[in-house]
């Protein structure tokens, strides 16, 4: 299982790659694209939306259940990748090079977790 | 194949129908443009639903191994019985329905034998409405003591997605609890999860990787001693009946599925009916009406303000618990346990066959069903476990239930029920093993499989997403 350690991540397994103090980009983490299982189908954000930290701004549905994807921080929803519309297994193949939507104006950040503590986290949730 | 519009020539049509004997008015709104309805021979709409027919598949097509579906063989004997004029034209209004009375009451008091339980109503619709019907019985209890803080049902993650989705419907939350290794419900979370906020659990067992959760009486208590109550999901009952009892498990309230466990039609050859039994102090809650018997005589006896009020018109599927209650008496007591026993040897036999060649969850003994998981397999060649279910199509087998349950990866789920032969269990070893044989040696001619069915691989997202509900017309 990949996890960089660039990037920050949620509980509910979203990665978060900083752009700038302000700005962020949002994935699911490999370890949410493994236990998914084939990504079919993704739900994006409308522009201009609300994302409040922990909670549902978008859903994927994979071959096993359609699963929200939550906001790992608060913000306002700037650009959403709409490449993943046609291609939903690219976040299978490449899950942190498929980021979902960029935020911007970004709080709500001091609950998310180092590369360290994420893999820490996983292993616990596996158990 | 062309559908009924594009096979539509105008001015042709059936053989003259005769008179309308319902004097014509004229309605205020009528509509201004003609219906555009096709218009075909009785021959081109004899044709066009025979063709439909060819391109289905029933369990009298073949082997339906379909996990947690119980799709077993449906007795000619149950419609019979169902097709009785005294069953079939009559109005749930109307007096003189002794024997229907009779059926009715009899057929609660056959199922309250077979799960342990007090009473029954036969309204619920199908599995999942029962579930729903259990589950307000449950909050109605928690409301008359006042325990309304009561509002979160305990759910493992092995359960059935109805469950979680019944809960939810119902107002609850939802508590998800992990398996243990060994695939029952593990204690010790059980007992983190239940408190003053418990309103009950929710369980099917045997469970759905076909394990009979060995600490059954123990998982009642602990939720039990919370104050709260169990339901038992009663899709998996065909493995256990006749043989042990939800209601000593200690289940509070049960649902049944008679297209299930009681060999009446499932799926597209329903309707279905999903009766839900309980012990006698939550009877009060239950909808619909009572039948009691007097001297002989049936009547019905509305329940009072503590019911949670109808679920379903009259009595639910009638005519489906005529099909059931057939069955039973084709049975008899000795056949009960009979059909539970031969379901769960069908179930090894086949999960012998297959074991040493396929990646079987079940390490020893399963009840009705097992779990195949191809995660293995996927990570070396890409063949997963949607490519065995399409190829299995190709040898006149209904696939396996696919990617569930959810805590095992790559899922194929196999219940084989009771009703198939010894040489039918060998036949479908036999092909199940030629196609693991042929994945590793050829992946691409399962990734491509079905090969010879009319429809291959259809866009089952799109279809789910973006449904086409009508036909364009071009105009």
């Amino acid at each position: 299982m990949k996890t960089p350690e660039e990037l920050k991540y949620a509980k509910t397994h979203e990665w978060v790659r900083f752009i700038s103090d302000t700005e962020v980009e949002v994935g699911l983490s490999d370890f949410a694209q493994d236990q998914l299982g084939d990504l079919v189908f993704v739900n994006l954000p409308d522009v201009d939306a609300e994302a409040v930290e922990g909670e549902a701004i978008c859903d994927v549905e994979s071959v096993k259940a359609v699963s929200d994807v939550n906001a790992p921080v608060s913000g306002t929803v700037t650009e959403v990748n709409e490449a993943l519309l046609d291609a939903p297994e690219t976040i299978n193949s490449d899950p942190y090079g498929a980021w979902l939507f960029r935020l911007a104006n970004v709080t709500d950040t001091e609950n998310l977790l180092d590369a360290e503590a994420y893999i820490k986290f996983c292993e616990e949730e596996a158990h | 194949m062309k559908t009924l519009f594009e096979r539509s020539v105008t001015g042709r049509h059936c053989t003259i129908l005769p008179a309308c004997d319902v004097p014509e008015c004229t309605p205020e709104i009528t509509r201004k443009s003609e219906m555009r309805l096709p218009e075909l021979s009785e021959t081109d709409i004899s044709r066009h639903y025979t063709e439909l027919a060819k391109q289905t598949f029933g369990v009298n097509d073949g082997f339906y191994p379909l996990g947690s579906c119980t799709m077993k063989y449906n007795p000619k004997i149950n419609e019979t019985a169902a097709a009785l004029p005294g069953f079939k034209n009559i109005h749930p209004t109307q007096d003189h329905v002794q024997g229907c009375l009779e059926l009715l009451h009899t057929a609660e008091e056959y199922l309250c034998e077979i799960t342990g339980m007090d009473a029954m109503t036969f309204q619920p619709a199908a599995g999942a409405h029962g579930e729903m019907t259990g589950l307000l019985l449950i909050k109605r209890y928690h409301e008359l003591k006042g325990n309304t803080q009561r509002n979160k049902i305990i759910v493992p993650d092995s359960a059935h997605g109805t469950n979680p989705a019944s809960s939810a419907m119902c107002g609850f939350t939802v508590i998800n609890i992990p398996s243990a290794p060994d695939g029952c419900v593990d204690l010790d979370k059980l007992r983190e999860a239940c408190g003053e906020d418990t309103a009950g659990l929710m369980l099917t067992n045997p469970n759905t990787l076909g394990i009979f959760d060995k600490n059954i009486s123990e998982i009642t208590k602990i939720v039990h001693e919370a104050g709260g109550l169990c339901y038992y999901d009663g899709a998996n009952l065909n493995a256990v009946m006749g043989i042990v009892r939800p209601g000593d498990m200690g289940f509070d309230c049960i649902h049944l599925n008679l297209h299930k466990s009681f060999s009446t039609p499932h799926g597209g050859g329903g309707p279905g009916s999903g009766p839900v039994g309980c012990k006698a102090f939550l009877e009060p809650y239950l909808p619909g009406e009572r039948i009691v018997e007097k001297d002989g005589e049936y009547a019905l006896d509305p329940r009072g303000a503590e019911s949670i009020g109808a679920v379903r018109g009259f009595h639910g599927n009638f005519l489906v618990v005529v099909k059931a209650f057939t069955y039973l008496l084709t049975l008899g007591r000795e056949g009960v346990p009979e059909v539970a026993k031969n379901a769960v040897l069908n179930a090894n036999y086949l999960k012998h066959l297959l074991e040493t060649t396929y990646d079987v969850t079940n390490k020893g003994i399963c009840m009705h069903e097992f779990v195949i998981t191809m995660e293995e397999m996927k990570k070396i060649n890409g063949v997963s476990a949607m490519d065995i279910a399409k190829a299995l199509q190709d040898y006149g087998i209904h696939p396996p239930t696919m990617y569930f349950p959810l805590n095992v990866h790559e899922a194929l789920m196999v219940e084989p029920t009771e009703t198939e032969t010894k040489e039918t269990l060998d036949e479908v070893a036999k092909i199940f093993l030629e196609l693991h044989a042929k994945a590793l040696e050829d992946p691409e001619y399962l990734h491509s499989a079905p090969h010879h069915s009319a429809i291959t691989r259809p866009d089952e997202v799109t279809a789910a997403r973006k449904p086409v509900l009508r036909f364009p017309f071009n105009d």
